[in-house]
């Protein structure tokens, strides 16, 4: 494979460290339908991860198979070191693997402060009798929680929405809201399904920030799917490349970009 | 000192919003099963004749399904001779609730899961009937006393203080000023624990979104017992009030009707909403009788509620506490 098994250095100056996530043999249908076809790669502790092709190729699939809203088929799924069982998606965000999705999934009726304050249900400790016995640990517990959320709140220039009712909110600040509940959750991988889907220029250049500088600032190892070329390209450390569920290429973003079988997936090829 | 009419409006006003404090409490076990699933329950009525049903045999040790087995091994069984303190018998019931609850997601819900609303409404249709079949088969169709030590009668200290300070006696039903010290407490717990507590903002989470609430680690299948266990909670409470005001009788289950016009007015999702779509019917139509009764034929308190309701379903469909929907194009 392309990179050494006790990590490496990016051209940055960015330190990546030993395998944190590892699919092998990954085959995953829907009755006839291949949508995965044995397909293996790792992803690493502080890396960003990208998964590209066109459309269809089987990248939202694969998201789902990490993050267990799809149990795959044949193939393993590894997870620091262990073979993870088939799981549900609630305990696959129980072991530290939070993600967003393409069509943004919020609690619309919620506050802000309330759909991130959410994303770290998994890390609070009391419990129902507590929280009614023993109301003194509980608020300080609670007061923690909204400590790191504001945190991420400040981080991700959120503050003015803050008691917003989600639902209210334009379509680029709910992906960032998104963004936030899934790194409440303080998660050791985070996955993000398009997180650029539908947003102009401007936004998209805010959000390849944020995603960078969450790597940056928390040391956040992320998997990320988009179909957007460039910004892949600039985002990610390594890319894996997928086109009608198999996996054609896997690489540095310039090892991909001068991939002949991707360059094809892409452009085209001239039959004939 | 004030006309007699006026005052005696101001006791039925009063024995109106009392009245209204019991249809609240039937109808709070909609909402919240209705705020975290979607689901419309018809068995809650069920559910609080189940319970106080329940309560009742245990209390006085009854053996369950003694018909049953009577019937298959020629035996004579009916007591076992025991009656048991209420509030073991009150928490005994509870139990059996949440046990209740964990079968109905066990046997019924989890295998509905994702299936249209409408599914899910026929199965508490189902569950209603196998329920009211149940409660008969396990401790019997007669009508039975409650009686776990709530006070009965006509409060005297009312009257009395009343009399003197207005010279004419209020007629308070002492049973229904315990009900609505019961429903503001009970309420106040619930509003607490849907707001602050890590359990409700994982239920109010699920109500929301279901594959979101996953993502962020929460069990459906856990939520959906919790909230069971709830309903099962409040219409034990309802079955006692009602059962200890009315009877334990089968037709406790109809009470589940009057708490549809509470719910339209109040609005399906929202707990404050159950309580003063509650008061607002039942000052409504002890209000309605004594002004307009006369002059119609009395007999209204048995419509009025379900014509307010479709008035409400015409000018204001979300009830007055419910959540608009909020759709951007």
């Amino acid at each position: 494979m392309n990179a050494p098994s006790e990590g490496y250095i990016t051209p940055d100056g960015r330190k990546i460290g030993g395998v944190l996530m590892e699919m092998k043999n990954i085959t995953l249908r829907f009755g006839g339908v291949v949508a995965i076809k044995d397909i293996s790669f790792d992803i690493r502790e502080g890396e960003i991860r990208a998964i590209i092709g066109p459309n269809g190729a089987g990248k939202s699939s694969m998201l789902n198979v990490i993050s267990g809203f799809y149990i795959p088929t044949e193939g393993e799924v590894w997870f620091k070191g262990r073979k993870r069982g088939p799981m549900k998606p609630y305990e696959v965000a129980r072991l530290g693997i939070a993600r967003t999705f393409q069509n943004i999934a919020l609690f619309d009726g919620m506050s802000v402060l309330d759909n991130i304050l959410t994303g770290r249900l998994t890390l609070m400790k009391s419990g129902l009798l507590s929280q009614a016995f023993w109301y003194g640990a509980a608020a300080k517990e609670e007061d923690e929680h909204r400590e790191k959320v504001e945190k991420i709140i400040d981080f991700l220039e959120i503050q003015n929405i803050r008691k917003t009712p989600v639902g209210r909110l334009p379509y680029g600040l709910k992906k960032r809201v998104e963004l936030a509940r899934a790194l409440a959750a303080e998660p050791r991988i985070l996955l993000l399904d398009e997180p650029m889907a539908g947003m102009n220029v401007e936004e998209k250049e805010d959000m390849c920030r944020f995603i960078l500088d969450v790597n940056d600032e928390f040391g956040t190892t992320i998997a990320l799917i988009e179909h957007d070329m460039g910004v892949v390209m600039d985002l990610s450390d390594r890319v894996v490349v997928m086109d009608y569920g198999r996996k054609i290429g896997d690489g540095t973003p310039d090892e991909v970009r001068n991939n002949q079988d991707v360059i094809d997936a892409y452009l085209g090829v001239a039959h004939g | 000192m004030m006309p007699d009419q006026l005052l005696y409006a101001l006791e039925v006003t009063l024995n109106g919003l009392m009245a209204g404090v019991m249809y609240s409490l039937v109808a709070l076990g909609f909402v919240l099963i209705f705020k975290a699933s979607g689901i419309f329950n018809y068995a809650q009525g069920v559910l609080a004749l189940f319970a106080a049903l329940t309560l009742v045999g245990l209390q006085n040790g009854q053996i369950p399904f003694a018909h049953l087995i009577n019937a298959a091994l020629g035996t004579n069984l009916h007591h076992f001779g025991w009656k048991l303190p209420a509030l073991v018998a009150i928490a005994l019931t509870a139990l059996v609730m949440v046990g209740l609850a964990i079968l109905i997601e066990k046997l019924v819900l989890k295998h509905l899961v994702n299936q249209a609303p409408i599914i899910l409404f026929m199965a508490t249709i189902g569950l209603a009937y196998f329920l009211e079949g149940l409660g008969d088969v396990m401790w019997g169709a007669d009508i039975k006393k409650l009686d776990v030590g709530l006070p009965q009668g006509i409060s005297e200290t009312v009257e009395s203080v009343t009399d003197a300070w207005l010279g004419y006696g209020f007629f308070i039903d002492r049973l229904d000023i315990v009900a609505t010290f019961v429903a503001i407490l009970l309420v106040t717990a619930l509003t607490l624990f849907s707001q602050y507590s890590k359990q409700g903002r994982a239920l109010r989470a699920v109500a929301d979104d279901h594959q979101a609430a996953l993502s962020v680690g929460i069990s459906l299948r856990f939520i959906w017992v919790l909230v069971w266990s709830i309903a099962g909670f409040v219409a034990l409470v309802a079955g006692i009030m009602w059962g200890a005001k009315s009877g334990v009788q089968f037709s406790l289950s109809l009470i589940a009707l009057k708490a549809l016009p509470v719910l339209m007015l109040g609005g399906f999702t929202s707990i404050p909403g159950a309580i003063v779509g509650g008061l607002i019917i039942g000052v409504g139509e002890k209000l309605f009788e004594f002004f307009a009764g006369p002059m119609i034929g009395g007999a209204t308190e048995n419509w009025f509620a379900y014509v307010l309701a479709l008035l409400f379903l015409v000018f204001r469909p979300q009830g007055l506490f419910g959540e608009k929907i909020i759709e951007r194009v």
